[in-house]
This record gives structure tokens, sequence and C-alpha cells, in this order.
């Protein structure tokens, strides 16, 4: 799948490429005019751009504004339009492959059905039954909604596609709840009768419902439920097929693609019914797969037939936002907003289940199957752990016996948490649960302790309700899932509060909502979303500040049933994900335009380094995929010693380049003609870029001019905002910003503190400042070869909510690698979807509040995160503390609403709220723990000190983290044996990812580390998505010489085999392997001395490992099958990858292999503890 | 003379009374959202100098005068102010960086601060003002 995603943009590439490269022989005749000496305003035609334009805007968009007060038409496009097209459209199934037509059958009501009714599948599920661990898993999933079922869907739903080998039982633990009560869950197992294709697998709900009740009891083909099945399951089938799917269409059809195209495949769920009838439902289709899959359970038919009924959607406005918009609208300018939708255009997706782990997870469900006897499983919170065999036998004397409790006992319990009202979500926690996570390890004996796949998030312990509509664990995350009471509970457990934020990422749903009244509390402007209680009809009692609010009259009306009276099954209630369209209430001007600027050094040794073809081609082929509209506007600056400025002014014949040499005070030679539409002035930009690259090859200027360069991007963007994407090679020499070399090369290795790693100006951070004022986000690419300063530059994104690339050494001959990576990069930043003038506002439970803010953007006031561009590929982090006592509530909630202007000239708003239970006891913290997340945390909080502080501090306070948590727990268990390092399972990981962190750039110490890859490093820790983040810290190594389609998954027609995860030590190498490690924007292929000739041969392309090159940067193409089923496995893993990393070959004996062996953590260096010495430390440290 | 040093130390401290409440209104304005972080910042930053220089001038003048007691009161304040100021990070934008302020609690740190600098300046304030007494009867 996921080479898909990334091949066809490439297809585009070359496409373009070719164009591109007629127009660049064809430009390279029609240099730019040069030279200081130009008289400027003899030259320009009265260009009229911007004197037209703003006013002209301006009135438009009053204009448009109008359209959604029509509730009709707008909602009309937004909810059916939109929709179908993209998840349910035809391109679906066109797309997909033949293999895929298997499941759809379906909608028809083909053999599909017929199998369901025969119950097949029951019978595989009855054998599952008999294993231990399966069940527990049940009871889990069914209650989790968005995390685990995803995971196991998207395998599911492959499996299907292409070799029924792994069907999916829905598993009905639940037999006598409500349609909430439902659960769906899939299994996967070995050599499945085919039957499995035909299960439609976790499909709809409805689906599972049935089966629930069916359950244990025969498969009654009768069920009542069935009946229905070809209306109510269609929505599944195309919910699953597609993950699939939609990636096709993105790919294909939409140009849009980008956005999504990042964004995990796979998607949870059916969001994209198609119901038969062909009217969509409208907003009802917002809600994620769950819920589609419930209420369609319920109602059957209905909602297939209720359309989109746009009328309801209008009604009173309501006005409750003016004040609001103040605070969350953020600027003033101009532009008016055109018709066309979203730049999601399927304004109907809808949670998503998580992307990664989606992927991630289904193959740890498959090994369950394969080795039963190894089969325990923990039944509670880890998802991860429970799919997850015992990694090998060694490794757990202690899980014996752990199977049949853990699994009895909570089977039963199940179907009564169901019932349980959602009030009560926070106390629904079954002991049994817990126990699990907390079982006490002894860390020291543990030699295996990595689980086989990579882990999924712990599950919060709440009633099923809940947690089938808590927000993805990919978007949200909490370090502790189970809130404590009070302060001091918190400061006892010595784990870090905070919450890790993705919430701008690509979704491939999200249910997209137009109304005239966003319905919020009165008192703390609280979106309503699913945890809100309704005390009647009229009336809804806010979650975090308890207030009790109306029920606008517009809000009784349910689009999905098309009935009134019924607010709690709204989208927004019934999603912790949606997006609004934001009325003109949350403007402080009219929607800005999509405008780009790039600041080009072209100094001797930018050009020297090459990286203008690089950036030139790129842009280029990226041309018609910037996000925008027609009024997208795009304009150039270039500096060495002087700043150049080019006129593209529509009409000319070539573009004219102006240079204003007085950079003491820096001024804008036209305001018209620099930034130009886009559409009008296509062909001069082209031209342009043809040109740049040749236009300096000559130059001999050395010196540059950057903070001049930035003041007039700052000038050039102030009336409208935007992205400005600045490209600098060296350290500025001159003007305004200019810097000094602070890095001793001799210290690089010092063990003692580290110097310069904050900023030596406050230049950058005030220029930021003034650009976040004006709505203005500045990305910085570094392309360096020496000690540019990043610690000081770096300041102009972070301030700005920026995001920063480096690439030291880069040349575009000698580095190749570096090359590709920054044309890839290049191409995913290019294209990504991006939002303007965003503010987020984060808001938590009252007595929760929010002390510390990690993350690329300006903090406003004290909730408010100022971002003047927001990407997806950007994460933020927060600290809480708690101060009041949350005794009186089970449930925090908390609620990131993230305001914007999308690509398309649209205000809209994204809310993502997460519900978790609050607990007084110290061992349900300790049993919540995301060790990843609490990881991340810890490194941001890190960084932040040794920033502040220094480096020798920030580490310690590492040390001491692992030291007091663990004290903690040992002081709190009263039946741990004494001896050994004790850790809870839940926090079995932290002593490793403690240790991990310490030996990053960032923070590590005693090896050399040029201070520039130190800070670049500090800067992704603070603005990279929990994932990435885990993937830098931890990478995954796998054996890839000898997979075996044991396990593999099978998607579409490749088989993706499933190697285990290894432990990150020199041990697990052998001369005789190949071992594939992937840190996130890196991947090392280590091919080891007497690795297997065959691989060598059929893999790599070459006769044997001799004639091997030392620099190879990527797998080939071969016919073979192993070669396939490699390259299926790396793609795979980078399938949900927004930016493709740099692959590097490593032979054993390349000096290279030093940048490999660095990565394994567990060993020990020079200045580095092992893994085991660390722990032998901590021990001693917290005998002290 | 004496009286005359205790005079100028009065205006003084009700000038340095008068920041220390300008410093709490404008950081509890930005408590509560009135101000932008920036705004409040570049308010307070402004205001730093002057203060730092208002409290050396009494340190100053007692030490000269040779006040020990009221000296070793004014000192730490001074001291702390002076080294506030040099320990400020070259790429911040002043003593109350608009990009921290809210981070790790920081706007708690310098409320409390101002709090504190408060109660010392009324109770110098009475100190100066019973010293001046002092000084006039005794002339």
């Amino acid at each position: 799948m996921s080479t898909q995603g990334y091949g066809n943009p490439q297809s585009a590439v070359n496409n373009y490429s070719m164009s591109s490269a007629q127009n660049g022989g064809g430009a390279a005749t029609v240099p730019c005019q040069n030279g200081p000496g130009q008289a400027y305003p003899a030259m320009y035609p009265p260009s009229s751009y911007y004197s037209s334009a703003p006013p002209a805007g301006y009135p438009t968009m009053t204009g448009h504004s109008a359209p959604p007060a029509g509730k009709i038409p707008v909602s009309g496009t937004d909810y059916s339009g939109n929709y179908y097209q993209n998840s349910s459209g035809p391109s679906l199934y066109p797309a997909a492959p033949g293999s895929q037509t298997a499941a759809h059958p379906y909608s028809t009501s083909n053999a599909p059905v017929p199998s369901l009714q025969q119950a097949a599948p029951y019978a595989m599920p009855a054998g599952y039954y008999g294993q231990p661990y399966s069940q527990p898993s049940h009871g889990q999933t069914h209650a989790q909604p968005q995390q685990m079922q995803p995971s196991l869907v998207p395998a599911s739903s492959s499996n299907n596609l292409g070799a029924p080998l792994y069907p999916i039982v829905s598993y009905p633990s639940a037999p006598g709840s409500s349609q909430y009560g439902t659960l769906r869950s899939s299994q996967t197992g070995i050599g499945q009768p085919p039957v499995s294709t035909v299960m439609p697998p976790p499909p709809t709900q409805s689906s599972l419902q049935q089966y629930s009740q069916g359950k244990g009891a025969t498969p009654t083909p009768a069920h009542p439920g069935y009946g229905a099945p070809p209306l109510s399951q269609t929505p599944t089938v195309n919910g699953q097929s597609n993950a699939v799917q939609q990636h096709y269409d993105q790919n294909l059809v939409n140009p849009m693609g980008h956005h999504y195209s990042g964004a995990p495949p796979t998607s949870t769920g059916p969001n994209t019914e198609r119901t038969p009838s062909g009217t969509p439902g409208a907003s009802v289709h917002s809600s994620p797969g769950h819920h589609q899959g419930l209420l369609y359970a319920d109602r059957g038919v209905n909602n297939a037939v209720s359309s989109a009924a746009g009328d309801h959607s209008s009604s009173s406005s309501d006005h409750e936002e003016e004040d609001e918009e103040d605070e969350e609208a953020g600027g003033d300018s101009s532009s008016t907003t055109t018709g066309s939708a979203s730049p999601v255009p399927n304004s109907y997706e809808s949670l998503e289940g998580g992307g990664y782990q989606d992927l991630a997870a289904p193959p740890a469900g498959v090994p369950n199957k394969q080795a039963p006897p190894f089969g325990y499983n923990y039944p509670t919170m880890h998802p991860g752990y429970q799919q997850s065999p015992a990694p090998r036998p060694d490794s757990s004397p202690a899980h014996g016996g752990y199977n049949p409790s853990g699994y009895q006992p909570y089977s039963q319990p199940f179907p009564s948490l169901n019932e349980l009202s959602s009030a009560l979500g926070g106390l629904s926690g079954v002991p049994e649960l817990e126990m699990e996570t907390l079982r006490p390890l002894n860390l020291l004996q543990e030699r295996n302790i990595l689980p086989p796949k990579q882990a999924s998030p712990p599950e919060p312990n709440l009633s099923s309700d809940l947690r089938k509509v808590n927000c993805s664990p990919d978007t949200f995350r909490c370090t502790l899932t189970n809130i404590p009471q009070t302060q001091a509970l918190l400061n006892k457990a010595r784990l870090p509060l905070g919450l890790l934020l993705h919430p701008f990422r690509d979704l491939t749903q999200l249910p997209v909502i137009t109304s005239n009244t966003i319905v919020r509390c009165r008192s703390c402007r609280t979106y309503i979303n699913p945890f809100v209680s309704f005390l009647d009809q009229r009336r809804w009692k806010c979650n975090l500040c308890y207030r009790v609010n109306d029920v606008p009259d517009e809000f009784m009306y349910n689009p999905v049933t098309r009935s009134y009276g019924e607010p709690h099954k709204r989208p927004e209630v019934q999603n912790s994900t949606v997006e609004f369209i934001a009325s003109s209430d949350y403007m402080l001007r009219p929607p800005q335009p999509a405008v780009y600027l790039f600041v080009l050094d072209v100094s001797h040794n930018a050009v020297e380094s090459g990286y203008l073809n690089v950036f030139c081609q790129s842009l280029l082929d990226n041309l018609d995929k910037l996000p925008g509209d027609t009024r997208t506007r795009i304009g150039f600056v270039t500096f060495d010693s002087t700043i150049h400025f080019y006129n593209l002014q529509e009409g000319l014949s070539q573009p004219q380049m102006l240079v204003v040499s007085d950079i003491e005070d820096v001024f804008i030679p036209t305001h018209d003609s620099l930034l130009v539409n886009l559409k009008e002035s296509k062909e001069l930009v082209k031209d342009l870029l043809n040109a740049l690259p040749g236009m300096f090859s000559q130059t001999r200027e050395t010196q540059s001019a950057l903070g001049p360069a930035l003041q007039a991007a700052y000038k050039l963007m102030c009336p409208t905002g935007g992205r400005v994407s600045v490209f600098q090679t060296q350290l500025p020499t001159l003007g305004a910003g200019l810097l000094q070399s602070r890095e001793d090369p001799n210290l690089r290795s010092s063990t003692k503190t580290v110097q310069h790693l904050a900023p030596a100006t406050d230049f950058y951070k005030k220029l930021a400042l003034d650009c976040s004022g004006q709505q203005i986000g500045v990305d910085l690419f570094l392309l360096s070869s020496q000690y540019s300063d990043l610690a000081s530059l770096a300041c102009v994104s972070k301030y700005s909510a920026g995001s920063v690339f480096y690439y030291p050494s880069f040349h575009h001959i000698h580095n190749t690698a570096q090359r590709q990576k920054l044309q890839r990069d290049l191409q995913r930043y290019l294209s990504r979807k991006i939002g303007f003038e965003a503010v987020m506002r984060i808001r938590c439970t009252k007595g929760l509040s929010i002390h510390t803010f990690h993350g690329n953007f300006f903090v406003r006031s004290t909730d408010l995160l100022s971002l003047a561009n927001v990407n997806p590929d950007s994460g933020f982090a927060v600290q809480m503390s708690i101060e009041e006592s949350l005794a009186d509530t089970s449930l925090a909630c908390f609620q990131a609403a993230l305001l914007y202007t999308s690509s398309k000239g649209k205000r809209r708003i994204r809310v993502h709220t997460l519900c978790l239970p609050v607990v007084s006891q110290l061992s349900e913290v300790f049993a919540g723990a995301d060790i990843q997340a609490i990881t991340c945390l810890l490194a941001n909080m890190a960084i932040d000190r040794s920033v502040s502080s220094s480096l020798s501090d920030a580490r310690d306070a590492l040390v001491n983290a692992v030291v007091d948590c663990l004290s903690a727990y040992r002081a709190n268990g009263s039946n741990i044996q004494p001896s050994g390092l004790i850790a809870p399972a839940a926090l079995r990981l932290f002593p490793l990812y403690v240790l991990a962190l310490l030996k990053q750039k960032a923070l590590r110490t005693g090896t050399s580390t040029r201070l520039d890859e130190r800070v670049f490093s500090m800067c992704e820790f603070k603005s990279q998505p929990l994932h990435q983040i885990m993937r830098m810290v931890h990478p995954d190594l796998y054996r890839i010489d000898n997979m075996t389609e044991q396990g593999a998954l099978h998607l579409n027609d490749s088989v993706v085999p499933q190697p285990p995860l290894l432990q990150l030590t020199a041990e697990k190498l052998t001369r005789e392997g190949a071992f594939l490690m992937d840190c996130g924007s890196v991947m090392y292929l280590w091919v080891g001395k007497c690795c297997n000739e065959m691989f060598i041969r059929d893999v790599m392309g070459f006769p044997n490992y001799a004639s091997l090159p030392s620099s190879m940067t990527e797998i080939p193409e071969l016919q073979t099958t192993y070669s396939e089923r490699t390259r299926a496995f790396i793609s795979w893993l980078l399938e949900s990858r927004t930016f493709h990393p740099a692959f590097h070959v490593v032979k054993d004996d390349a000096p290279a292999k030093s940048s490999f062996f660095q990565h394994l953590v567990e060993d020990r260096t020079e200045s580095a503890f092992s893994y085991y010495e660390f722990l032998l430390h901590v021990q001693q440290q917290m005998s002290k | 003379m004496e009286a005359a040093v205790f005079i100028l130390s009065l205006v003084d401290c009700c000038a340095l009374i008068f920041l220390s409440v300008y410093f709490i209104i404008t950081l509890s304005d930005l408590e509560c959202d009135y101000i932008n972080a920036r705004a409040c910042c570049s308010k307070l930053n402004k205001w730093v100098i002057p203060e730092l220089i208002a409290q050396a001038l009494p340190t100053v003048l007692m030490l000269v005068s040779m006040h020990w007691f009221v000296l070793l009161l004014n000192l730490p304040v001074a001291a702390w102010n002076i080294y506030r100021f040099v320990k400020v990070p070259m790429g911040n934008m002043g003593v109350y960086d608009p990009t921290e302020i809210h981070n790790r609690g920081q706007l708690k740190t310098h409320m409390k601060e101002a709090m504190i600098k408060l109660g010392f300046h009324l109770l110098c304030f009475f100190i100066y003002l019973y010293s001046m007494i002092l000084a006039l009867i005794n002339d």
C-alpha cells in the first residue's frame, strides 16, 4: 500500500520533470536582468495586482460567508458531495485491485453475506476461544474502539483482499449489551478457511452485535440482525476496503491527495459508507466507523435513507462565539474564501483508528495464533502486549501462570460493564485489568523485554461506550492513562503528567460539520463533545467546567435520523475528533490566501553545494501541488551580501531581478509584483526556477545577509501572512542578526558541559514573534557543512510555528543520501497540507492546568498557542499539574481545538477530545502509565533543562526520573520481593528508553557530536510527533535475510513478512545475517560479512559481499521473490510515514558502520552504560 | 543631612512601591488573558533597569551615610536585581521573556517575586519614615 502512496507522486514527478526540462532549455536563454543599477520604477508596468486585489478580496469574502448561512447548499456539498466523492466514491473501486472485489460483494449481498449467515466464521472463533489468550484480548478490544480495533481491522481487510489466510472474527463478548456494547474484534488465524474472506471482518458493529448476540450460542444464520446486513454492512465493507481503496484514490484521483497521502491508509472503520440508496446520510457519516456501525445497527436501513438533511444545519445562529473570536481568531488580513471545499475534500472522514499502529498491530495478532503455547497475554491495558505472544520462551517464566487467570475473570465481567452508563466510565475498571500492568518484573532478570511487535498504547480504563468514542492515541495521548486524583498522588508516583498532541495530522477520515451554531459551553467555551452529559433533552452539562448549558434548537435536530430531539446522536457527540466549518464569528479578518515565499541563499557556498538545482527542480515538479486555490500567491527572494527580489508580474516576458544592496535598512523595492498570483504568473515562475540555478553559478560572493533577507521577507509578507521557506547554507555574516562561530571542535566529545545550546542573540526570536503576530510562519532549511549556529537560527522557526530541516554536509553530488533526502522532504513539504493563521487552545477539566508547553509555537496566553502556520507533521507536548483535587469527578477530559484557515480559504476548527479516568490509588496510576508518552515528555523536559541549565543536569534528571519512579513503586508495593530491580510491567521499558534517550545525539556526552547536529536533534524532539520520536529514540531492528512467510501479512497482492523486533544490541547481530534498523528519519541495512549469498544476489543485486558498494542508498527492484518480499516489508514500514527516511546500506567493514552501531543503545560504549550496567546503576541509586 | 538621605530614600521607596504594584497588575493581567505575553513582557522589561537603579540608589546612600542596618536590609535585594539582570541568557528578550513566561510556572514565580518586593518596599517605607522623623527630631 505504501509504495503506491509514494509511488504515485513520483510518477507525477517524472512528468513534470520532463516538462520542466523543456522549460529549462528555453529559460536558460532568458536570464533575468541583473544588477543593482536598475531603475525600479521605470521598469514596472503598474501592476494592478496588489492594489486591486485586497479590496476585491474583501467583498468576495462576505459573499462567501453567506453560503454557510444558507445552510442547505453548503452542508449539502460538504457532506454529501465531498463525502461521497472521496471516500466512497467510485474511485475506490476502480482503484482497488482485483482482490478487493472479494470484499465488495457485500454491498451486493452476494456470497459474503451468506457466509456470514452461515456462521461459518464462527467455527473458527470457537477454535480460538479455546486458546486462553484470545478471549481476554477480546474483552479488551471490545471496549476499545479506536486503537485496537483499527489495528486489527486493516489486517483483516487486507487479508480479505489478498489471501484469506487470516479470517477475522468478531467477538461477541457482550451478548446483552446495547448496541454500544457490541464489540468488534478481529482474530487472525493461520490456515483458516477462505471463509475468512467472507467475514466482513470487524466490520461494522452491527455485524458484531449480531455476533455477539449469537455468541456462545450457535451461530444462527437467521439472526435477526442479519436480515439487514446488506445495508448495514455495506458501510463496513467500504470501510474496510477503504484502507486500500482510499489510498488509491488519493493518489490517483486527488491532487490534494497529499493531504492524506501521508495518512495511514487504514481507516478505522468504515466511515465511508455507501448506502445502497445512494443518498448520503449527511452528518451522520461524519461519525467514524464505529459509530456508524452503531447507528446503523440500530437504525438499520433508516440511516441509509436519511439523506443529508441540509436544512437542519442552518437555524438560528448564535453568537456566542463572538467573544471568543478575538482570542481565537488570529489576525487581520485579507482575502476571500473560495467556494471549493476544504482542502480535505473528503469532508467526511471519521476518526481514524490510528494510522501507525493499525499497521503495526495486525502482525502482532498473527503470531498469537501461531504460537499458542506461548500465547500468554496481558489482559489489560497494553494492547500491544496482549496481542503478542511471549516474545521468546525464555523471557517469561512469570508469564506462564497468567493465561488462565487473566483470561477467565476478564471475559466474565465484561458484559455487565457494557451496561454501565457512560457516566460510570471511570469506575468501570476491572481490578484484574490492572493486575497485569502492575505485575512486578525483576528487570535484572528479564533479558528480552521488548514486545515482539510494536506496542500499541495502553487503553484508558473506561467504559466501553467511552472507549469507543475516545480520541485516537495517535492524535492525543496522555502520559498517565489513569489521572491521579490529587497533586500529592501524582507526586508520589514520580511520573510526569502531560499530553502529547498531534492535532493536525493527516486523517483518512474526519467528520466535518457545517452548522450555524457551534455548540459550546457558555462559561469555559468548550466545544460540545462525546463526554458531556445530557441532563435532559434541552440541557447538557459541560464536562470541563460542569456548567449546565442549554441545547440550542438547531442542535435538537439530528440529521442522521432526520428526527428531532436526539441531540445525543449528533455527530459532534458521537465523535471525539470533528471539524467544524467556522462562521465569520471566528475571523478577525477574511481568511487569508495561501502565500508562499521562498528565501534562498545564493552565496558562493550555496551554489557550491548545489542545493539550488534540487530545490528548483522539486518546486517545478510540485508547483501544481502546492496547497491553495486560485488566490495562491508565490514569491522569491534570494540573498548573498545583497538581497534580490524578483518581479514576476503577469505580462512580463521574463522575470526581473531587483537588487537591494542597502542591508542596514531593508526596503521593498516595489509592493506590487513581488508576490504574484501563482495561476496567473505560472510561466514566469517556471522560467525563474529554471534560470535560478544558472544565474549565480559564477558568483564570488561569500557573505550571507540572512537577517536582512528575513526582515525583507517579513515586510513582504506582512499584509497577508503565509509561509516563508528559508534556505541557508552558512553562518549569517552580514547585517542584523549576524552570528559568530561559537563551536569549539575540541569540545565536541567533552563529557563535561556542552555550551552554546541557547541562542546567541534575540534577533531571531524577536523576528519570529513579529512574524507570528502577522501570521507568518518561517520554515528553515539548513544545508551546511560547517557550523551555522542552528541554536540561534532555529529560533526563527521555533516561535513562528515553522519547521526546521537540517542537512549536514549537503552536497548534490558527493552526498547522494542527503540529496535524496532533501528531494523527498521537499516533495512532502511542498505538497503537504497547511493551515494558516491558526491558534490552538487546550482546555482541561477544572482542577487541571497546563504549566509548560513544548513545541514550535508562541504561547500567547495561558492556554492559547499561536501558530502562524500549522502543518500535519508537527507534534506538541504540554505538562500539566493538578491544582485542585479531582476527587469529585471520575473522568478527566482534555480538549484541543485548532482554529485555522485552510489553504482553500476556509476557516475551520478541528476539535479533539480525550477522556481519561481519575483514580485514587497509586497502583492504578502506575498501571495506567504510557511509557512511550512518558519518554517523549521526559525528553522534552530534559531538553528544556539542558538549554536553561546544563546538559549534565538534564542527564541527571533523566536518570533520577527512573530512580524516583521505581523507588516510588517499590515503596508502594508491599508484597514485592526485596531483591532485584522491580518495575511494574507497564513501566518495564522505562529504564531502557531512558538509557536510549541518554544516548541520543541531543543528550549524549563523551561522543563526538557536532553542536548543530545536537541542536537539531533537540529541535526534533520538541517538534516531532510521538511515533517519530520513539523511532528515533529506540529504533526498530529486524533481521531480514531470513524472513519467512510465516505470520506474514497479506496486503493486496503482496506478502509482507513480519520479522520480530530485536533488542538493540550487537548480541542480536550475526555475520550471517542482514539487519534492518528503522530510526524514523534514517534506515540502515546492515549486511554481515558472511551474509547469505542468495540474499546479496537476490535482494541487493550484487554477486557477493565483496562487490557491494559501500554507499548504496536504495534496494534495487529485482524480480525475485526474495527481493519482492524485502521491498514489500520496507515499504510496509514506510507507508504511514510522511517523510521518506534516508536509506543506507552499511557493510560490516565500512567506516559508516559506526553510525549504525551508535543506535544499538543496549550496548556499552566508551562513555555510556550498557543496559545491564544502567540497571545496576539505577539499583544502586535506589538503595542510597 | 541625615534627614535628606532618608527623605530621598523615602521618595525612592514610594516609586518602588508603585512600580511593584504596576508589575503585579500587569502580570495578573497576563494571567487573566487581558493582554498577551508579548505586550506584557515588553512593558515590564522597560522597567527592569529603572527598578534596578531605584533599588541601588538607597543602598548606596546608606553605605555613604553609614547606616549599616538599612544597608544590610537593602543589599540582598539590590544584589538580586543585579544578578537577575546579568543572568538573562543572550537569546532572551529581557528578564521577562514572552516565549518563556508561560512555561515552568515562570509567571507564578514572577508574581511571587513582585509580591515579596512589594512587602519589602512597604517595610522599607516605614523604616525610612521612622528614621527620617528621628533624624528630623534630632536635628
